[in-house]
């Protein structure tokens, strides 16, 4: 939090950068820690209208105007905004300015690092710059991580030509190299680049974690960097995203559920449905925690290729559980019909989890849906034919 | 990534060993090790470690490499059927990858 303080501020480093951005949380902080007293002027970079974001030090005047030098050290708010993107809060809102920024002391020799304009994406860069001096090329890919922007094109060619002319990189740097993470080549044509803008696309690690080592190995990446990789950790780190997907056409599902349970030879009975839901309530709550939570855990503990397999699988364990809870409450074809649920929810959950992984193929993915997609709605129709049948 | 293996035999990458210049940015791009650079000239060392994210097709220089290139997620396939190809967005409420 030193990098935080008002007193440093006062001092005359006062935190600065000029932004059309969200509300600074670090502000009422300088309140509090400077107590009644007046706090500290407002930063000369300030402009009406615009908000000064609380990751910038100071600027660096350059040719090509003022380039905000950034702060490697992540605030609690950076951490805190970290944690909400991972359970899914403000994720597709989550993005800082594109543009040209400055970390450390760079100067016309410095590497450029180019990066994407989500936030989560950019604390991690410039958090492995502690020690660095470099430049950082942020393109507009609408506050999307460099892959998937990558794999929509706003990561892409033109957008980094684009970047490297606005920000007159040509004058602000004497070398003509950028460095992009390896995960860009799906969307960027390096020899493209080059034609159009002069500079040399040079090929970083995936990781932002390995940009250290890189660059000090004179911008080398030895294989394990060229690697993508699918750790617990990296998974885990999902689950609570793919759960949020999950809650809102669960909350549907139990709605029509509701009224499916309560239909009986007195056409409806408020008491049935509220028992009978309960349980299947408990069998869709089943199905999405073994497609969405034990899935991705023991991805690759679990048996079969195809995702809807290992959900299948998942979801069949999950929903014995489930029904040696209601053995007693529920008949056979009730029973039926919970276990067709879960495991056709699970299936489905942990078919879509195939977009959070790095290793499936397009073609692998259709393939996989043309012959689960049948079987899941098949499965869904006998469940709810049981389940309305065991009603009278 | 030898620890996750996908379907097998699926993969649309094709490559055309008479045109390649042996660059090497082939290797150098692809995250799943699928190429490696022999007798300076580049082959597919494992198909069914392809994803299909079109990196290597899009930076080789002699168009020798060629792969439908597209996203492997369930809930964008699903987008592109309902809306089409154009209006398809990652996941639900622009979730998703």
């Amino acid at each position: 939090m030193k990098e935080n303080s008002c007193c440093e501020a006062e001092t005359g480093t006062s935190p600065s950068g000029i932004q059309i951005q969200p509300a600074l949380p670090q502000n009422t902080e300088d309140e509090v820690c400077c107590g009644p007293p007046a706090g500290p002027p407002s930063s000369p970079f300030e402009r009406p209208g615009y908000q000064i974001c609380g990751f910038v030090e100071n600027f660096i005047e350059s040719t090509s105007g003022r380039i905000p030098r950034i702060k490697s050290a992540l605030s609690i708010s950076d951490m805190a905004g970290t944690v909400m993107t991972r359970i899914g809060i403000n994720r597709n809102n989550y993005r800082v300015a594109p543009g040209l920024y400055g970390i450390g002391n760079p100067d016309p020799d410095s590497p450029v690092l180019v990066t994407a304009n989500y936030k989560l994406s950019f604390d991690k860069v410039r958090k492995e710059l502690k020690y660095t001096d470099a430049w950082l090329l942020v393109l507009d890919t609408r506050g999307i991580n460099v892959w998937c922007a990558a794999g929509k094109g706003t990561f892409g060619t033109e957008e980094v030509v684009r970047s490297v002319k606005a920000a007159g990189l040509d004058t602000v740097v004497s070398h003509r190299n950028l460095i992009l993470p390896q995960l860009g080549a799906t969307g960027v044509s390096a020899r493209q680049v080059k034609k159009e803008c002069g500079f040399q696309v040079v090929w970083g690690p995936i990781l932002a974690a390995d940009i250290g080592k890189f660059l000090d190995s004179g911008m080398k990446a030895d294989q394990t960097m060229r690697r993508v990789t699918f750790t617990t950790m990296e998974r885990l780190v999902l689950i609570p995203v793919e759960i949020s997907i999950g809650l809102k056409p669960m909350l549907w599902i139990v709605l029509v559920v509701f009224i499916l349970s309560g239909i009986g030879p007195d056409l409806f009975s408020l008491k049935a449905a509220w028992t009978r839901s309960l349980m299947a309530a408990a069998a869709l709550a089943g199905g999405v925690f073994a497609g969405a939570v034990l899935t991705p855990a023991f991805l690759p503990k679990i048996p079969g290729r195809a995702f809807y397999i290992k959900g299948a699988i998942t979801g069949f364990l999950t929903a014995a559980g489930i029904l040696l809870w209601y053995r007693q409450d529920a008949g056979l074809l009730e029973l039926s019909a919970l276990l067709l649920f879960t495991m056709a929810v699970s299936s489905f959950m942990a078919m879509n989890f195939t977009g959070a992984t790095p290793f499936t193929s397009p073609t692998g993915v259709e393939k996989e849906m043309r012959r689960a997609i049948p079987m899941q709605i098949a499965a869904v129709f006998l469940a709810v034919f049981a389940w309305i049948g065991a009603g009278f | 990534m030898k620890d996750f293996r996908y379907l097998e035999g699926v993969t649309t990458l094709e490559l055309k060993e008479e045109k390649c210049v042996g660059c090497g940015v082939c290797e150098t791009v692809c995250p799943h090790g699928v190429f490696r650079l022999e007798n300076k000239k580049a082959v597919i060392a494992d198909s069914d470690g392809c994803m299909e994210c079109g990196s290597c097709a899009l930076n080789c220089p002699a168009s020798a490499i060629q792969v439908t290139p597209g996203v492997g997620c369930a809930a964008y396939i699903i987008q592109t059927w309902v809306k089409g190809k154009e209006a398809a967005a990652c996941g639900g409420e622009g979730t998703g990858c």
